[in-house]
């Protein structure tokens, strides 16, 4: 092979460069994202439960969101039954909202983390929180 | 095993109508039971065929009549006011005779006809050339007649304003959440359980769907003080059709074909 010595030296530099990535971050401990459920509303319910079952929630809820979205702007459904049978007004305002008034520690926690930007609160009012 | 053509053929047609048969009807057997049983409407929520509206423009006195049912509106569905003609957002608003009703204007006509105020919002049209030209179906026409907008969807081409002939239709050429010149913000009081829009959709009156829903009357109906009359046109015994039975009626621009929802008594009497 020609030139072996340039092309494996330059190989070497390029597998570097593409996993400096990696060894830079390797044993820096950044923070999973853990999303609070301690507001008011979520303290005093005597059975601490969502629509849908917690695991879920975490791994669906954006197709929740888009299927409650589409029921109620294009179908007038107004109602969801969960996964228990109670009902539910669907509202992301409304509903969600109103137990998971921390949308920064609830929502941003995770959104943040994941460097997703969903464009809810373009639209949708966000609570009102304390800048704490 | 020997086959001839014949023989293949049967086989391999009857295999495939049976394949796909089965995977048919085990989908929509699926999908009517997961969605039946998420999905629907309010127990109070109002139902009828298709909405419609009649307005008795002699209980629209004083400007104060105009100005209540405007705010009623405006208020709850967190219209903002940007303050200038050109960027207005209206959903309900008053409007000139010769503007609202353009074909029915005559030459001997008195300007106090004329400039007679008239109330007016979207149409909600059997046949609305609004949705006809949304590339995206961002707005449409629900069940029960509302022509309604779906704001996720809407990419601000402004087609339907384009198409609308009756202006019911208004875009956000500037976020309505932010401030004018004075740091006053354009929607003056926020109404924290609907939300607002954003910079770059149009907008428009959707009928109040998210009271029709909790079995309330439309916000303008409820503050019009009998002015404005809703119900059910496609039902013979409902208010509306009494009146338009009874009455004499007309329809905004009814030429085109787009069978508005809105009848308009002029004179008024004591049934309206």
């Amino acid at each position: 092979m020609y030139d072996s010595g340039k092309i494996i030296a330059g190989l070497l530099v390029f597998i570097a460069i593409i996993t400096f990535p990696f060894f830079h971050s390797m044993g820096t401990d950044i923070a999973k994202p853990e999303p609070k459920i301690d507001t008011p509303v979520i303290q005093q319910m005597a059975v601490k439960k969502c629509v849908e079952p917690k695991e879920y929630m975490k791994a669906e809820h954006m197709q929740l969101l888009d299927n409650w979205r589409n029921a109620v702007v294009r179908d007038g459904n107004r109602v969801y039954v969960g996964f228990d049978g109670k009902r539910y007004n669907m509202s992301l305002q409304n509903t969600c909202m109103h137990c998971h008034s921390n949308k920064k520690k609830f929502c941003d926690n995770c959104h943040n983390y994941m460097d997703v930007k969903p464009y809810c609160w373009d639209c949708h009012i966000a609570p009102k929180e304390n800048s704490l | 095993m020997s086959m001839d053509r014949r023989q293949f053929l049967k086989i391999a047609g009857v295999t495939t109508i049976l394949g796909i048969g089965a995977a048919t009807a085990v989908n929509s057997i699926r999908r009517d039971a997961a969605e039946a049983s998420e999905f629907e409407p309010g127990p109070d929520a109002l139902k009828a065929k298709r909405w419609g509206f009649v307005i008795d423009m002699s209980k629209f006195k004083t400007d104060d009549d105009f100005k209540r049912v405007i705010h009623a509106c405006h208020s709850i569905h967190n219209v903002p006011d940007f303050g200038n003609l050109k960027n207005e957002v209206k959903w309900i608003w008053k409007d000139a005779f010769e503007r609202v009703f353009p074909d029915q204007e005559s030459v001997y006509m008195t300007g106090e006809m004329k400039e007679k105020p008239f109330v007016v919002f979207c149409n909600h049209c059997a046949e609305p050339p609004c949705v006809r030209v949304c590339p995206t179906k961002a707005t449409f026409k629900r069940k029960d007649g509302i022509v309604m907008m779906d704001m996720h969807r809407c990419i601000g081409c402004r087609f339907c304003m384009a198409a609308c002939p009756y202006g019911s239709r208004s875009f956000n050429f500037r976020d309505p959440r932010g401030k004018d010149e004075n740091g006053q913000p354009f929607i003056k009081e926020l109404n924290p359980e609907f939300p607002t829009r954003t910079k770059g959709v149009v907008e428009k009156c959707t009928l109040c769907y998210e009271r029709l829903a909790k079995g309330l009357k439309p916000a303008c109906v409820e503050e019009s003080k009998g002015g404005i009359l809703f119900g059910d046109l496609e039902d013979p015994n409902s208010e509306v059709r009494q009146l338009i039975g009874k009455q004499y009626t007309i329809r905004r621009k009814s030429e085109l074909g787009t069978q508005p929802s809105i009848y308009y008594i002029i004179g008024g009497s004591e049934n309206a």
